[in-house]
């Protein structure tokens, strides 16, 4: 699927939760639980996405000319975060994840987590993707 | 509830706090960072511009002097609220950091010298410890910390043994503001005054809970913000004793601190002014004086009282979560409670909170050595003002619960 495809399913999904946040932060949580983690090894210094108060790791790697990310966070709401990111953008081509638009977190209301004031580094962990995939754009 | 106070009447006073956040009545919890602002400081501060604003000191027309005179008024009632002997002593600075680094630049031009010693406690905000830091690393300085005893209070009898010719300063937190704990400051001066130490107190988070009486509390330099007493940001003061009132020398020079002037030499003003480099927050001050008139109607021992019953209501609820982790749980405390939730974020806990429309705060606090002598990444802190009830504690707890049941 391409991420706009992907992006349409998430919003689907969270349709289903109406203005019940409790219903929606519950599946994120669940989300965050369920996320494919990094591995121990690959948590260094350099994968860490320092937020003011929670942090994400992440590591990527391209195979047969995809993106493939691996994270994970110590914060749980965070961490739900991160898996819908991954969800969107691993497994994608590293020219579509430079010019994703990610307009799904506005649509399903969880765009108050991309304020910096959220502190949660997830602003920079997308950063962070893009330039990843943008290092392995073939020029 | 405490019988004196009656948070219904004040809560009117408040207007911030008649809003719904996430479609839930606010709860303000954040009282540490910084309190809300009653009507009365609000309008002083209007007032002040709509009816008064004249630069101070200076003017012979009739508004700068008027300005003068409210501006020095708030000096004077302030002055009175912390039982100040000399107006003289307090000078008004942009807050608690301000302060600080004010004291710190002083001392090290003409009282600390390179290898000096200044000891600390574990309790202490970033900002009394960066400026002492920032001496040290220039003059090859050290600072000695005062370590944690059980309970989280502070190890006293440690405290002695950190003492050496060596040390010029001792500078403690009157109340930690992450875990509320209020040091003993009479155990601190009487090791300080046999070793003739001067002592700096950091007031931040004591002055907006408790009486401070400044002659009886009798240390060399109280700091304190007035935006964590229901004042306005961007102002605090600055308290020496009479002695550092004659020796500080200034840190910052500027219009307002003189006597004369020549491109040779200055000769400074004496007293407050002569560390009031520039025109100062006037309407800041005129605010300040406000907030301070507003405690002073409600007494300050009544405000001590009702956030102490908060306290001890919100441990004895806490309590009773076994997910709950709390830290300081000391009998001597003052607005404030830390705590963590068992194998949950602070910022987890902290943004499902907010959802619910209550406003905590989580993370280090400013006190990452604090966080490391706990051994933790960070808490959940809640903190109280005069305006809190039982019911918003009691709402919290139901939300607190809930929150724990989504995460864990």
């Amino acid at each position: 699927m391409s991420i706009e495809e992907i992006e349409q399913e998430i919003i689907e999904e969270f349709e289903f939760f109406g203005e019940d946040w409790e219903a929606k932060y519950e599946h994120l949580i669940d989300l965050g639980k369920a996320l494919p983690l990094i591995k121990e090894e690959q948590k260094t210094e350099e994968a860490i996405i320092k937020g003011c108060q929670s942090r994400v790791w992440l590591n990527s790697e391209l195979i047969d000319g995809k993106m493939m990310f691996t994270a994970d966070s110590d914060a749980i709401i965070t961490k739900g975060m991160v898996a819908l990111m991954i969800r969107v953008l691993s497994n994608q081509k590293p020219e579509d994840i430079v010019k994703a638009e990610l307009k799904f977190l506005d649509k399903i209301g969880l765009k108050e987590h991309l304020s910096p004031t959220r502190a949660n580094g997830l602003v920079s962990m997308i950063n962070r993707m893009k330039k990843e995939a943008l290092s392995q754009v073939k020029i | 509830m405490s019988k004196v106070i009656n948070t219904e009447n004040i809560r009117k006073q408040f207007p911030i706090l008649n809003q719904k956040i996430n479609n839930y009545p606010l709860i303000y919890f954040d009282n540490g960072a910084t309190t809300q602002k009653p009507l009365s400081v609000i309008n002083s501060i209007s007032d002040f511009y709509k009816n008064t604003n004249a630069n101070i000191h200076r003017g012979v027309h009739t508004l700068s002097r008027k300005a003068t005179e409210e501006f020095e008024l708030a000096r004077k009632t302030i002055t009175n609220h912390f039982n100040i002997k000399n107006d003289q002593q307090l000078i008004f600075t942009a807050g608690t950091t301000d302060s600080i680094n004010m004291v710190a630049q002083s001392l090290a031009s003409n009282y600390l010298q390179a290898g000096d010693e200044i000891i600390l406690s574990a309790y202490e905000h970033h900002s009394n410890i960066l400026p002492w830091q920032l001496w040290a690393e220039q003059n090859n300085g050290k600072l000695k910390v005062i370590p944690l005893a059980e309970n989280e209070t502070l190890d006293y009898a440690a405290f002695e043994k950190l003492i050496s010719e060596k040390t010029k300063l001792i500078a403690v937190a009157h109340v930690s503001n992450t875990l509320g704990v209020i040091t003993d400051i009479e155990k601190i001066k009487a090791v300080a005054q046999k070793h003739k130490i001067p002592v700096l107190v950091d007031g931040a988070q004591s002055a907006p809970h408790m009486q401070i009486d400044l002659q009886k509390l009798n240390v060399d330099f109280f700091v304190c913000s007035a935006h964590k007493i229901y004042a306005p940001t961007g102002i605090g003061l600055l308290y020496l004793s009479e002695k550092w009132l004659n020796e500080l020398s200034v840190s910052k020079v500027g219009g307002g601190t003189i006597k004369t002037v020549t491109f040779e030499k200055t000769e400074y003003a004496e007293g407050a002014l002569r560390f009031e480099a520039g025109t100062p927050d006037i309407a800041g001050a005129i605010g300040f004086a406000e907030a301070i008139r507003f405690i002073d109607e409600i007494g300050m021992q009544n405000i001590f009282e009702h956030e102490h019953e908060l306290v001890q209501y919100t441990q004895q609820q806490l309590s009773q979560i076994p997910e709950v982790i709390m830290y300081g749980k000391s009998e001597h405390k003052a607005g404030v409670i830390s705590f963590n939730v068992k194998n949950a974020h602070p910022f987890d806990v902290g943004t499902l909170l907010d959802k619910y429309g209550i406003a905590v705060r989580t993370g280090h606090h400013c006190t990452q050595p604090l966080m490391q002598c706990l051994n933790i990444q960070g808490t959940i802190r809640i903190s109280f003002a005069v305006y809190n009830t039982k019911s918003e504690i009691d709402f919290f707890i139901e939300k607190l619960k809930k929150s724990i049941k989504m995460l864990l």
